[in-house]
């Protein structure tokens, strides 16, 4: 049976330390040999299986990363397709280089858990392992999905609605009139709808570029510092990042916002959010604020829970250990500098998660926190999700395909194509932006049809 | 709702049914009712050998035309010349007894364009009973049938309301809109079928009793004015085209070269609005007397008015129903309003100050079934042989009827037979479009073709209906060796022919230059192929024939073939292959004792989708509202997992 070719990172993303990119599928040699050069000048597609070969991965003239290519022909490989694993040791910006050079090449991204199924489906994997096949693609399905939308800003979303809803209020419109030429007539329409292709291709382009200045989201473990105000969060992040980043002052309800920073401990990429703290509060940014501590708690790889050990534990301290109970969390007991009235002990016992003695202000305590998160990241307790990531990446090509086909529709007007053209490629770029937002398209034509004009007989 | 359960009338007859004796009739397939989609059931069953009964409730109302006096439209025409290309009817029947004919959407691409012709409705109906009349292999029978046998899951037989048992191996349900009928306008009501014909008040009970799921539709019909009230001075004159094509990929063209009829065209207005508003309570669709579910895309005017509160005009056709009635259709104008205020309604449009109604506006409501009950063979997944067709499986329109009709009518024969049964998929008809839609989607109102329910329509053609069909159509036993022969030699032609189009070479040559300019097209820079300046919008095959000294004579329609496929070549292949790839999942099917609760890793909504409706193939689950790709991946690793284990 033939299958399309697809493409992924297969190890966890953390700055440091070598990553693979894996290609499988039919054209797998074919698309690496787009990007693989060697000092020799041969093809990895006329290379032996189960070799490494060594070479460079160029996009165009530029160099993106030295690199080690595996290459297994099918059957033996893991999806018993031909596949290539690209070893590269440029850290997470080489891996994104490449892999979406691979799907600029003619891959495509994979599917959540997709390298499994078709290892499955291929009969590579056991049968007793089906169970695990399927909870591993529902697992990774649902994590890709809550990622999806839990990354677009909302802004982001209702721009891709609209743009949604005017594409097919014009495929519609077309439809219509094809179907009921007597009654609505297209003369003039495609003048009227170059103009909002050019419209709707600027607002496109717009959304591309945002995603690209990587402002959107981070690589690293998701880490969040809560803790109720005054606790000495910010002191902390400022502790762990050398620098003073967030505005620390000993009015409880300082910082209103929340703040991300990257670090690398022991080269391991975390990426950290100070949250304002958790309290009630009818102060209405700051409310904002822990609402956001909440939400960013839930998506979360790792949970530093600051615990203020110079006063008692309060409602506010009971409500966050409820909240970070069934998590990966660290507690830090702050301000051990100052008389404990809340011990290590007493921690131990409300809940069960390393509590580590540190005090911010005379810098004590971080050898042990930074020993503590790097056993945990090698004894595999927390890792970082790359579906994540995965799945921005997915959006980025969803988007860039929307473009090329509303591209492709003015081409088609400019060359005076018959309408019912426009609508084939009009209804492709109404589908990738679909795929973001996680809707199908359904009955949605015919509803708008009826729905918005009126048809004969 | 009360029907004539309590009639005296009624009881008296049953009482007297059973002091009878009952008559027995042995026969392979009955077919039940006698509009579009009966007709061409049984043309279909007896044309293949088996013996036919087909039942209706008036023999007078074969192949009727109760709406619209045309056939075809957009995506409608596509249907006739997929039943015409398969070995069916309808083309054959419109080509001997239309009035006029137009081929729509001429000015857009090739996959929409699509033929509709007006018929005379007398001539339509009595050509086609003359064909059944003489099918070898068909009865017909005016009798009521009012109960299904079934023993065991399987339908062995029906009964007539007078009490007659027709044994049978398989049966096509084609009841129309003829099951517990109504017909209403304003706060009149009869109990009849369309037309004032007599309804089939007994056979949903017995459908009912065996676990046969029921919905209530609603449709409805303009009222018909007398010519000789109409003042045509007041309205524009609507041609049909000059060069008429025919429906049938058998019909010469020269046979249908006829002098036309024409339509009218009018408009409502304000003032028609108004009266319409000022008496919307009076309307029985406003009052909750209609409890059926009516189309959005056939709107009665009293819909129009009020949905579309914006424009302040609709359109109005008046088309004849045929050529030896005075009787004009009002197109654009069905109503179910009092019969003073259709009067009112209809006398305020241009032209039909002084209209003379022959007959009311209506809407009628009538039983049909939720058609996902059916496998897409059109065969009832809980009672195997029972198969049904047309406006009783919630569809609307002759032409959607008739492929049904015929879809049905083979599947009930083959299955006779004891032959593989067919199922018509996505990628290669509208017919498989309508019925995959019927059986696989929920669908609350009478369901009509549209071209854009098609994903494919580029491939799915009207010009090459026959090129996709009619293998299958000779496959079946439907088409002679003649018309499968011409075909073969049409596909040759076609293939040849492209390969030398593309292989023409071109010069910039004094010649070419003027040719081109005198047609807008640039000038050539360089020597080009035929192929390449077909492809230029402004040009196509025939235009060029002036620089092509070199071209063979060619079967009819050839040369339309080749331009299609040269001109949209990247479009074409691009849907080539999408549908592969639908295929693959079309092609993956799913065990019929599947037990879709055991399946661990299925979503609850997707689990109770799928055990209620059961689909066929991997491809038809994944169109299911409620089942998710994630879903579908873990049915494909289900069924692996099964497969290994029976290894």
């Amino acid at each position: 049976m033939k299958t399309d070719t697809i493409a992924a990172i297969s190890t966890a993303m953390n700055s440091s330390g070598i990553g693979i990119i894996r290609i499988s599928g039919e054209e797998a040699f074919e698309i690496a040999d787009k990007m693989y050069y060697s000092k020799s000048g041969k093809k990895l597609s006329d290379m032996p299986s189960h070799t490494i070969q060594y070479g460079f991965i160029k996009d165009g003239e530029e160099v993106i990363d030295e690199v080690l290519v595996m290459l297994m022909h099918a059957p033996r490989s893991f999806t018993a397709e031909d596949t290539v694993e690209i070893n590269c040791h440029g850290g997470v910006y080489a891996m994104k280089r490449i892999l979406e050079l691979a799907v600029k090449s003619g891959a495509r991204y994979a599917q959540p858990g997709e390298f499994t199924k078709r290892a499955f489906l291929n009969g590579r994997i056991d049968l007793s392992q089906a169970e695990a096949v399927i909870d591993v693609i529902q697992a990774k399905n649902e994590y890709a999905l809550k990622s999806s939308v839990s990354q677009l800003r909302g802004s982001v979303l209702k721009v891709i609605k609209e743009l949604r809803g005017k594409i097919i209020y014009e495929i519609a419109f077309i439809e219509s009139a094809l179907d009921d030429p007597e009654h609505i007539s297209l003369d003039g329409y495609p003048d009227e709808l170059e103009k909002k292709m050019q419209e709707m291709k600027k607002r496109i382009s717009e959304l591309i570029a945002s995603s690209e200045n990587g402002k959107r989201i981070k690589e690293g473990i998701k880490t969040v510092i809560v803790g109720k105000p005054n606790a000495g969060k910010s002191s902390l992040l400022n502790l762990l990042l050398g620098e003073e980043r967030a505005i620390v002052t000993d009015i409880a309800g300082t910082t209103r916002d929340t703040l991300e920073e990257q670090i690398t401990i022991h080269g391991i990429s975390l990426n950290i959010i100070d949250t304002a703290g958790i309290r009630d509060t009818s102060d209405t940014v700051e409310k904002i604020g822990v609402e956001k501590a909440k939400n960013y708690i839930q998506d979360a790889d790792l949970i530093l829970y600051v615990v203020d050990s110079a006063t008692e534990l309060d409602e506010n301290d009971e409500q966050i250990i409820r909240m970070i109970e069934n998590r990966k969390a660290i507690i830090l007991l702050n301000k051990i500098d100052l008389e404990s009235v809340t011990t290590e002990e007493m921690m131990k016992e409300k809940i069960d998660k390393p509590v580590i003695p540190v005090s911010a202000k005379e810098e004590a305590g971080l050898e042990v926190l930074e020993k503590t998160i790097k056993d945990l990241f090698y004894e595999g307790k927390i890792s970082f999700n790359d579906e994540i990531y995965i799945t921005n990446m997915r959006q980025k090509k969803a988007l860039e395909n929307a473009l090329e086909s509303l591209c492709q529709v003015e081409e088609s007007i400019q060359a005076g194509m018959p309408e019912d053209f426009f609508s084939i490629d009009l209804m492709n770029a109404y589908e990738e932006l679909g795929s973001i937002t996680g809707e199908s398209v359904g009955d949605d034509l015919v509803n708008e049809i009826f729905g918005r004009f009126c048809m004969g007989k | 709702m009360k029907y004539l359960e309590d009639s005296v009338w009624e009881n008296e007859c049953i009482n007297r049914r059973k002091r009878m004796a009952n008559m027995e009739i042995f026969t392979d397939i009955v077919v039940v009712g006698a509009g579009h989609a009966g007709c061409e059931a049984a043309l279909a069953c007896a044309r293949l050998g088996l013996k036919t009964v087909m039942f209706t409730v008036s023999v007078d109302s074969i192949a009727l035309m109760p709406c619209n006096p045309n056939v075809g439209g957009s995506s409608k025409g596509h249907l006739v010349r997929e039943i015409d290309a398969l070995g069916g009817e309808m083309g054959k029947n419109i080509d001997a007894t239309f009035i006029q004919s137009k081929m729509l959407n001429k000015s857009k691409g090739p996959a929409v364009h699509s033929l509709r012709a007006q018929a005379d409705k007398r001539d339509y109906s009595s050509r086609m009973r003359k064909t059944l009349e003489n099918t070898e292999n068909l009865t017909i029978k005016q009798a009521e049938v009012s109960e299904i046998v079934v023993e065991n899951g399987i339908l062995t037989g029906i009964k007539t309301f007078s009490g007659a048992i027709y044994h049978c191996k398989a049966c096509v349900l084609c009841t129309g809109t003829y099951l517990k009928a109504r017909c209403i306008y304003g706060d009149v009501s009869n109990y009849t079928g369309p037309n004032g014909l007599q309804a089939a008040n007994h056979l949903t009970d017995s459908l009912k009793a065996n676990g046969i799921e029921m919905y209530r539709f609603k449709t409805g019909t303009p009222a018909r004015i007398d010519k000789r009230s109409i003042d045509f001075s007041k309205m524009e004159e609507q041609f049909g085209d000059e060069k008429i094509i025919p429906f049938s990929f058998s019909t010469d063209p020269k046979d249908v070269q006829i002098d036309q009829i024409s339509c009218w065209l009018t408009y409502t207005n304000e003032k028609t609005h108004e009266i319409i508003k000022e008496n919307l309570d009076r309307s029985p669709l406003y009052s909750g007397m209609i409890e059926g579910t009516g189309p959005r895309y056939c709107p009665s005017i009293e819909d129009k008015v009020v949905k579309f509160a914006d424009k302040n005009r609709h359109q109005v056709f008046i088309e004849p129903e045929g050529r030896y009635t005075n009787e004009m259709y009002v197109g654009g104008m069905s109503s179910s309003l009092p019969e003073d205020v259709q009067l009112k309604m209809y006398r305020s449009v241009p032209g039909l100050e002084n209209a003379e109604i022959v007959r009311n506006a209506y809407a009628i409501e009538y039983d049909c079934i939720d058609a996902r009950q059916l496998y897409p063979t059109l065969e009832f997944k809980e009672i195997k042989s029972l198969f049904s067709a047309g406006q009783f499986n919630g569809s609307s329109g002759y032409e959607e009827a008739a492929a049904q009709g015929l879809a049905a009518g083979i599947n009930a024969a083959l299955k006779t037979l004891g032959k593989e049964q067919i199922v018509f998929d996505r990628s290669e008809s509208y017919i498989g479009v309508l019925i995959d839609d019927l059986v696989t989607k929920e669908n609350r109102e009478p369901y009509r073709m549209m071209t854009s329910r098609s994903e494919y329509r580029l491939l799915l053609r009207q010009d090459n209906a026959d090129l996709r069909l009619t293998p299958l159509g000779y496959k079946i036993g439907l088409i002679s060796d003649t018309v499968y022969n011409m075909l073969m030699e049409k596909q040759k032609q076609i293939v040849e022919e492209i390969k030398r189009v593309e292989h023409v070479r071109i010069g910039a040559s004094s010649q070419v230059q003027k040719f081109l300019e005198e047609h807008n097209s640039t000038p050539l820079k360089n020597g080009t192929t035929l192929g390449e300046l077909i492809r230029r919008p402004e040009l196509d095959y025939n235009l060029l024939a002036p620089l092509d000294p070199e071209r063979p004579e060619l079967l009819r329609s050839v040369d339309e073939e080749v331009n299609i496929n040269i001109k949209y070549e990247g479009y074409i292949t691009r849907q080539k292959k999408q549908v592969e790839h639908f295929k693959k999942l079309e092609n993956k099917k799913i065990p019929e004792n599947i037990s879709y609760k055991d399946i661990h890793g299925l979503r609850i909504e997707a689990q109770q989708k799928l055990e209620k409706f059961r689909p066929v193939s991997i491809g038809q689950a994944s169109r299911i509202s409620g089942v998710s790709p994630a879903d579908i991946s873990v049915l494909l690793i289900y069924m692996e997992q099964l497969r290994n284990s029976l290894k």
